[in-house]
């Protein structure tokens, strides 16, 4: 990066750690905390409207509606997140492309599934192989983002319709008492009212979700935790920095970002959890009022 | 979610038009093997298999794109189509042939060595560390010792640094910085064992063409001296060649 680092073999003490730290591949490994936080922050809402819509689904009156909610939920949580994403993403990532085949393919007469071999035409690839590298960065970040939606939607299914559940029928029973009608009553009562139910739940997935974040490099999209581990591993004279196993110095950066994440968390969520408390029929509302007389 | 979906959808589409139709070859590599392949300090594919590789294009006329996979997963994602050719120190083997296609060795079958931290560390009935799904893991299994596997070979290394493992088994060439740049910590154990076939270059099994044109380049790198010159260079004059 700096006309000084040009031969690294020359360099010692301070300015050798200096240009070591900005490498190219360090400041790979910096970009990496915003991809993850890029992630975090848009995997987040995602899974939260599929959650919703799931728990939507499971309530339902339709039994079709019902079905498909409650297998969702159920399959998705019973499966491990590796399994699903080696297996699910290729499956998606062939998905695409099969659907892509039968529009921009000439000769569609070749069989797409050729023993083991999965074949469609170069312009059917997803993206095509003549794609610049940062396009195949945003097709894998954009098929996690899906699959991490698709995984934890499923989990906050679960969530949101035990805290949907868990709302006192009698506040339900007044607001129909008003004259509301079914809609109403979901709209008006039941929806705003199941958070202080739900936050627990959620805190947790989402903490689950900070650290799942390992999981991008199975779909080829290089996260914190992938950068620790290579830049800390020996470095033998193959590269132009060696040294010796420095992963635990890398570890205790990403020990550091986890736990202030994590601290972060933990005073939004508690203020928003206070909040949620108030006036509300709990025990953690019940100590609110109590406070506050 | 439908405007995700959507969104996805679109920017492949956009993504596949916008570039222009060309005949381009993927090459997919570990990233975490040196001196084979690596992540160089610029961030970058670099190793022996970059330079070999680079070479073997340009011979065969092609235009070639680096990207970087995890080990486990690098035959399903050749099948699946997400690349054209693996390019990552594997041996040739009969169980991969079954799934894949390679060309011919571009490397010699190099012997693979046991490394520990003392001279009589037991290798052969102790606990030995290794690269997962690797001719070494399929031969320690068959030996008495203890299978301890890993994901990637830097792994390994620190298994037996720390003490965790009482040998690494990888190939020679693999080994021979880390032994040599060791200061004396790291020694052989046992003599060199040759586990398996040379390295090639692997390819969906219905790629013939595209593997015609990496064995004719590959040959004329053999002809001309210039892949025994590179394998000197940057596998270690100690390395064998054809």
């Amino acid at each position: 990066m700096f006309e000084i680092c040009a031969d690294p073999k020359l360099l010692e003490g301070i300015t050798w750690l200096g240009c070591y730290l900005t490498s190219g591949k360090h400041l790979d490994f910096y970009m990496s905390f915003l991809t993850v936080l890029a992630l975090l922050a848009v995997t987040a809402p995602a899974a939260m409207v599929m959650g919703f819509c799931g728990a939507m689904a499971v309530r339902s009156q339709s039994l079709p509606l019902r079905l498909l909610g409650k297998a969702y939920s159920g399959m998705v949580r019973g499966v491990p997140d590796i399994v699903f994403f080696l297996f699910f993403v290729i499956a998606l990532d062939q998905g695409f492309e099969y659907f892509k085949s039968r529009f921009v393919c000439e000769d569609l007469s070749a069989p797409v599934y050729q023993g083991l071999e999965f074949h469609v035409c170069d312009a059917a690839k997803v993206p095509l192989a003549t794609a610049s590298p940062l396009a195949y960065q945003i097709y894998g970040f954009s098929l996690a983002v899906l699959t991490f939606a698709i995984v934890f939607g499923a989990f906050v299914t679960h969530v949101i319709y035990g805290a949907m559940q868990a709302v006192p029928r009698a506040q339900l029973e007044t607001a129909e008492a008003y004259g509301m009608s079914q809609r109403q009553v979901f709209r008006r009562i039941l929806v705003p009212q199941m958070w202080t139910y739900a936050l627990p739940g959620l805190t947790n997935l989402w903490m689950v979700l900070i650290k799942a974040t390992p999981l991008l490099f199975l779909l080829s999209v290089k996260d914190i935790v992938y950068f620790a581990r290579e830049l800390g591993g020996t470095k033998t004279s193959a590269y132009a920095y060696p040294h010796p196993d420095w992963r635990i110095f890398y570890f205790l950066v990403l020990l550091v970002f986890y736990l202030v994440m994590t601290k972060l968390s933990e005073i939004v969520l508690g203020k928003l959890s206070a909040r949620l408390s108030k006036g509300q029929a709990t025990a953690a509302g019940e100590i609110q009022r109590r406070a506050a007389v | 979610m439908k405007k995700l979906l959507l969104a996805t959808a679109l920017l492949g589409l956009t993504v596949g038009f916008a570039s222009a139709e060309g005949n381009v070859v993927r090459l997919a590599t570990e990233g975490a093997y040196p001196p084979f392949n690596l992540i160089d300090d610029k961030g970058e594919v670099g190793g022996f298999e970059r330079f070999f590789g680079d070479e073997v294009c340009k011979r065969a006329g092609l235009e070639c794109t680096w990207s970087v996979n995890e080990w486990d997963s690098i035959i399903p994602n050749l099948q699946s189509g997400n690349y054209d050719v693996i390019i990552a120190a594997m041996s040739i083997t009969d169980e991969r042939k079954e799934v894949i296609d390679f060309t011919q060795e571009y490397s010699p079958a190099t012997p693979s060595r046991y490394v520990g931290l003392t001279a009589d560390a037991d290798c052969a009935k102790g606990v030995v560390a290794v690269q997962v799904s690797t001719i070494q893991s399929a031969y320690v299994a068959t030996t008495g010792a203890t299978l301890l596997e890993f994901p990637s070979g830097d792994e390994t290394m620190a298994a037996v640094n720390n003490g965790e493992a009482a040998c690494v088994f990888a190939d020679a060439d693999y080994l021979r910085p880390f032994v040599d740049e060791s200061a004396g910590k790291l020694v052989y154990v046992a003599d060199p064992v040759v586990v398996g076939g040379g390295v090639g270059l692997g390819l969906r099994k219905s790629d013939t063409e595209l593997k015609a044109k990496l064995d004719a380049a590959i040959t004329s790198m053999k002809e001309d001296g210039t892949l025994n010159a590179m394998i000197k260079e940057h596998l270690g004059p100690e390395s064998l060649t054809f």
